[in-house]
């Protein structure tokens, strides 16, 4: 097959691109690279990504690396319904402000968190630093505050209108992330609670399937 | 219609915009952002920016933010030689892959050195915890050294070729800004450190422009009072 997909599940921009795939019907072949084994150090992955992350795909020998980039690349090969990213400059304009938003304003604190506090308390058995989370969970707060407040601030479905765009998708797995540490940006913020159901209920069944190891570590780590 | 600029030099997405406005000899009118005496938190400039962050455009009425955005947007929008941004869609996914990865794998250490090591001290007035110390300068160093080693590994004039991308500038003005704290990515970087003259000699006298502030705060080695009074 010609599409190859590397991509953990524990790993937000892996969901995001999984989830496009499978609700836009585009085929690949699964190339699952499981950082907790050290599948992104692997000589053979390290050949593909040299920087050793994922999502990265190989179509037909082109590597694409980096979830942002590899979504509009796909938009623009495969035949992709125009509302993902559409091509109208400004409607593509406005979509990039929060694309490239994203990155510091909201995928760095809460990552930064989940990694903090879930991720290398588990990878060196060590307690997190309190100074370093006390940096990042106001950054977090601050930002799923703004999600509320400025890019959900109207009554449509999803970021853009009626119609999912990649936005979305980037979007809601980095706020799925931090339940794995018992917060959930859902509490106490109506706006962004409807907006998450919206997502899950348009890209259902696919978009559980996505998240069904981190649902289920959420769910021990409860216990 | 003339593009209104909203931006502060010493910000390092705005420089990118700077120059790259000038260097496409697209007129804009200047609309000076001074983000140390706290403009961009007025009342006025939230009513017109909501997310409090420059540098931002307004044309026609429309606001558009984030420096990679308004430069894909103008780069369709204007007459820009495709060089900057080539409409050849494999192209566009390499130059995409540096820029998405810059926000985290070079924005972000470099900016994390600055405030944790100079910024925050001044404005609480306690010393750094060594922990935060050790943690952002080694994140900073990676980040130099992912430049040097991958991303420049193929020794060419620019990332992509020949022909300056929106991406270097991007690149070039992330790289500076810890020189005003007094690490310069340069050093012991050959390869960086070419990349970066080739930049400049090619986007003279834009560049010195876009960095005078920067430069003259970085060589009056600034006491950490006066740090804080120019930022
Ligand atoms: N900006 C990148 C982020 C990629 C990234 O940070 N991936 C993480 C997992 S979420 C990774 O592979 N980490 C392994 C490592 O850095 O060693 C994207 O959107 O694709
Ligand atoms: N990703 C944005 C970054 C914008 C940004 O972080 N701007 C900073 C200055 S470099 C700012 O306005 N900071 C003000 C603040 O955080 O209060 C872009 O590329 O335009």
């Amino acid at each position: 097959m010609s599409l190859k997909f590397y991509y953990d599940l524990m790993s937000q921009p892996s969901r995001a691109i999984y989830v496009f795939l499978k609700v836009t019907g585009i085929k690949f072949e699964s190339k699952p690279t499981i950082l907790g084994k050290l599948g992104h150090k692997s000589e053979e992955f390290l050949k593909i990504n040299p920087i050793g992350q994922v999502p990265v795909i190989d179509d037909n020998g082109f590597i694409v690396r980096e979830s942002v980039g590899i979504l509009r690349y796909l938009c623009r090969e495969k035949g992709i319904p125009d509302h993902w990213y559409p091509k109208e400059s400004k409607a593509q304009a406005k979509l990039d402000e929060f694309i490239e938003w994203q990155h510091i304003g909201l995928r760095l604190p809460c990552a930064f968190y989940f990694k903090l506090k879930w991720l290398e308390p588990r990878l060196t058995g060590e307690k997190p630093l309190e100074s370093e989370i006390e940096r990042f969970q106001p950054l977090m707060l601050d930002s799923c505050d703004l999600m509320e407040t400025f890019w959900l601030n109207h009554n449509k479905k999803f970021l853009f209108g009626n119609h999912l765009t990649i936005a979305d998708l980037l979007a809601v797995m980095e706020l799925e992330q931090p339940k794995l540490c018992g917060f959930d940006p859902r509490q106490g913020r109506p706006r962004l609670a409807a907006y998450m159901a919206s997502v899950k209920s348009e890209t259902s069944p696919y978009y559980d399937e996505a998240n069904k190891i981190i649902d289920k570590l959420a769910s021990m780590s409860k216990l | 219609m003339t593009i209104q600029f909203y931006y502060d030099i010493l910000s390092q997405p705005c420089r990118t915009l700077y120059l790259f406005l000038k260097l496409n000899n697209l007129s804009f009118n200047k609309h000076v952002i001074n983000l140390a005496k706290g403009h961009h938190r007025t009342e006025e400039f939230k009513k017109i920016n909501p997310i409090s962050l420059v540098p931002f455009i307004e044309e026609n009425g429309v606001i558009l933010r984030e420096s990679v955005g308004i430069m894909r947007y103008l780069c369709r929008e204007k007459n820009i030689p495709d060089h900057w941004y080539p409409k050849d869609h494999k192209s566009q996914a390499k130059i995409d892959e540096f820029i998405e990865w810059h926000h985290i794998g070079l924005r972000f250490p470099l900016t994390m050195f600055f405030r944790v090591c100079h910024l925050e001290p001044l404005l609480t007035g306690k010393e750094p915890l060594k922990s935060d110390v050790e943690w952002s300068i080694s994140g900073m160093k990676i980040s130099c050294n992912v430049m040097e080693n991958f991303w420049l590994s193929n020794d060419r004039k620019f990332l992509f070729g020949d022909h300056l991308t929106i991406a270097d500038l991007l690149a070039a003005m992330e790289i500076e800004q810890p020189r005003m704290c007094g690490y310069d990515p340069r050093n012991g970087r050959p390869k960086l450190t070419a990349y970066m003259n080739n930049i400049r000699a090619e986007t003279n006298p834009y560049y010195d422009e876009a960095c005078e502030l920067l430069n003259s705060i970085s060589a009056k080695k600034l006491s950490k009072q006066e740090i804080k009074s120019n930022l």
